[in-house]
């Protein structure tokens, strides 16, 4: 699955959690920039992701993420 | 096997696009669109979305035509409960019950118990669930060394959570749900723990084992998760990663099994639990097609791995008769085929006097099931029907979506553990009417056989030999008549409900008529059927009827005649002059529109909600004729 791809269902998701279509996420979007993004559902985000992709993270690999694009290619190393 | 969270749930076929049509409902409609997809397969996130979405699609406040009542519950935790909310709403909607939710400040549930202005105060909950955390309540154990400090331990923890529960019934006038502790801690010694007293993991199983005895003193409903795990595994529920890193115990891809169990016993609290399980025959109760095997040709009872898949799911089905579950059978087949192995099967366990209606005819199933709830004299939303024939499942859906059909596995060998885990008929207790009822539903059938072979009604009336007992409410008749009044919806006058305290309250008032009627009949006893309570006004010498029901089971047999009758005279002893009755419309209720009209109450008006008071003066009251005789039950 390319980037871009991973990108496309990551938004999704979070339109979802969020019930709204309105948001567009880029490589360079961070939390703080969506509204209602907070630390919990940045859980249920991950948790999703998780069962999106069929994948498992590590504590220590979410500590690191700084923006969707460190998550996007997160996922692209555990799926690859 | 591992088995997909909700699987007895039609799988949702096209997400994005029943969203999409909801999202352009009419707010008025939007509802029932949403309890429609809350009855579909959703994967997590879009479970979640429905639930953001209720408020935007339906706004702020329940509809009007609810079938239920709203609940607002709060949610107390020692941990993260935060992503549970949204489960509840829509566990909530599956079932018809809009549930607005709280969860107040992390940790901080005694404070705001204790401080009559909080969060939780402004909420009004109508229920508080206690939702602790395994680490909150056995986390501060010592290291005991004798299982008597154990033991003092986990009574100590008890009376804590008791002291909790007396807070929130006293303060808050709320009913309370406690969750069980999920066994999160890892042996230390394996199979032989309770040898170990200071075992973390054993405290919480002796904890949970206590709580329930403490939840049956305090008449108070268990969530017990505990158990729910037993069948899908710790790892379903926990994530230790995730306990760590927010503090989540119920990781949030359980939220919505969670939210399934909780409001399992809000409806069950209602009185909204399914009440009957309807059968289809062929490769449901049996393996092959008895009207192209024959007798000798089905598959059914010891010997070989499918018959005796099919007996163990008959074995279930008639446990669950002979707890309360009506039963009733719905098949495509020749009326005298379809009752053969009934009658002549030697390995049935089910007979034909544990159906309470037996239809088997050629007519399509959604005729039928509704033939079957008028037979019955129940809703098809109490139904569930069961049939291992996708496509007989999927057209009664569609004519009938009230009843719930569960998808029901492949194996028969699975079909006990589907109608289970779907949880329809979870129930919060059981009387002596749910022993027996079998056996009412069974003679209510003879009775309407009788009924149809008799052209006079008077007539037949009269040759059930009927006998209406009655009496004040006591303690013994109390938990049937808290039943009662918080179940029955149909011949209902005002649709109020009260808790069994209440129910003693009125027991013991000197001022009020709280009267229980027993029906018993040539065919058996009834039980108790209707209830009557009359309260003070501020008029001395008027007494308003607060509440009349009936069971629906003894409709048409001029019960409400003798109980009116009953009621008079009971005033008159007091020297009450008159009476005032009320009629709150519901959804469901109609059928009592004009019930003190037919007594010669006179209309005092109508409310704006279409509620309409009556009056009558007891001196303009003659008794009215019926078929029952009267007897006063001495306490």
């Amino acid at each position: 699955m390319t980037p871009a791809e991973i990108l496309a269902q990551i938004n999704d998701i979070l339109r979802d959690l969020l019930d709204d279509d309105s948001i567009q996420l880029t490589p360079e979007t961070t939390s703080k920039q969506v509204a209602g993004w907070d630390s919990a559902l940045h859980i249920s985000l991950i948790v999703a992701v998780e069962h999106r992709f069929d994948i498992k993270f590590q504590t220590a690999e979410l500590e690191e993420l700084k923006d969707v694009g460190q998550l996007v290619r997160l996922v692209a190393s555990k799926t690859s | 096997m591992e088995r997909e969270r909700f699987y007895w749930l039609p799988p949702c076929r096209d997400w994005s696009g029943e969203f999409g049509t909801l999202s352009k409902t009419d707010p008025a409609e939007a509802w029932s669109g949403i309890v429609k997809l809350a009855r579909t397969r959703l994967e997590y996130v879009q479970s979640e979305r429905l639930a953001r979405a209720v408020g935007r699609l339906c706004g702020e406040l329940p509809p009007n035509s609810l079938p239920t009542r709203p609940i607002r519950l709060a949610l107390l935790g020692s941990s993260t409960v935060d992503h549970l909310t949204a489960s509840l709403r829509i566990g909530g909607a599956r079932r018809d019950l809009w549930v607005d939710s709280y969860t107040g400040s992390y940790g901080q549930y005694w404070q705001e118990l204790e401080n009559p202005d909080s969060g939780l105060f402004r909420f009004r909950p109508t229920t508080v669930l206690f939702a602790f955390d395994a680490a909150h309540i056995v986390g501060h154990a010592g290291e005991f060394t004798a299982s008597t400090e154990a033991d003092e331990f986990t009574d100590a923890a008890i009376e804590r959570v008791e002291g909790f529960w007396t807070m929130a019934k006293e303060r808050l006038g709320a009913s309370v749900i406690q969750q069980t502790l999920l066994p999160v801690s890892p042996p230390l010694m394996g199979g032989n723990e309770h040898r170990l007293p200071w075992s973390p993991a054993y405290l919480v199983s002796q904890f949970n084992w206590k709580l329930r005895a403490a939840a049956d003193r305090a008449r108070i409903d268990l969530l017990a998760i505990d158990r729910a795990i037993e069948s899908d595994g710790l790892d379903a529920w926990h994530d230790s990663a995730l306990w760590l890193r927010a503090k989540q115990e119920v990781r949030p891809g359980a939220a919505p099994a969670y939210g399934d169990l909780v409001a399992r016993l809000l409806a069950a609290q209602q009185g909204r639990a399914s009440k009957c399980l309807v059968l289809d025959l062929d490769n449901t109760l049996w393996g092959g097609t008895i009207g192209d095997d024959g007798l000798g040709g089905i598959v059914l009872g010891e010997g070989n791995a499918a018959g005796e898949a099919f007996l163990s799911f008959q074995r279930y089905v008639r446990r669950l008769s002979r707890r309360g579950v009506i039963l009733a059978v719905c098949s495509k087949n020749d009326e005298h085929n379809a009752r053969l192995p009934f009658s002549s099967h030697p390995e049935m366990m089910l007979k034909a006097d544990d159906i309470a209606c037996f239809v088997a005819n050629w007519s399509d199933k959604a005729s039928n099931l509704r033939d079957i709830a008028g037979r019955l004299n129940i809703g098809l939303d109490s139904f569930v029907f069961a049939d291992d024939n996708p496509f007989e499942r999927n057209i009664v859906r569609q004519e009938l979506p009230m009843v719930m059909v569960p998808e029901l596995p492949e194996d028969p060998a699975r079909y006990a553990a589907c109608i289970a885990d779907a949880g329809y008929f979870d129930t919060t207790q059981l009387t002596k009417e749910d022993f027996e009822r079998a056996t009412l539903y069974r003679d209510n059938a003879k009775r309407r056989s009788l009924e149809s072979s008799t052209t006079d009604l008077a007539g037949y009336l009269r040759s059930l030999n009927m006998q209406l007992h009655y009496g004040q409410f006591e303690d013994i008749s109390g938990a049937r008549v808290t039943q009662l009044i918080n179940k029955t919806n149909q011949f209902n006058l005002t649709t109020k409900r009260y808790s069994e305290d209440g129910v003693k309250r009125l027991a013991g008032d000197p001022e009020a008529i709280a009267l229980h009627f027993r029906l018993v009949d040539q065919f058996g006893d009834n039980g108790i059927i209707s209830v009557v309570i009359a309260l003070p006004t501020e008029h001395s010498q008027v007494l308003e009827i607060d509440t009349w029901l009936m069971s629906c089971r003894v409709l048409g047999r001029q019960v409400e005649h003798a109980a009116m009758n009953v009621l008079a005279e009971k005033a008159r002893q007091r020297g009450i002059k008159a009476f005032l009755g009320r009629f709150i419309p519901t959804a469901k209720n109609a059928m009592v529109a004009n019930h003190y009209e037919s007594f010669g109450f006179l209309p005092m008006g109508a409310h704006e909600n279409g509620a309409t008071l009556w009056r009558l003066e007891l001196d303009r009251f003659n008794p009215i004729s019926n078929p029952i005789s009267l007897i006063e039950e001495s306490l």
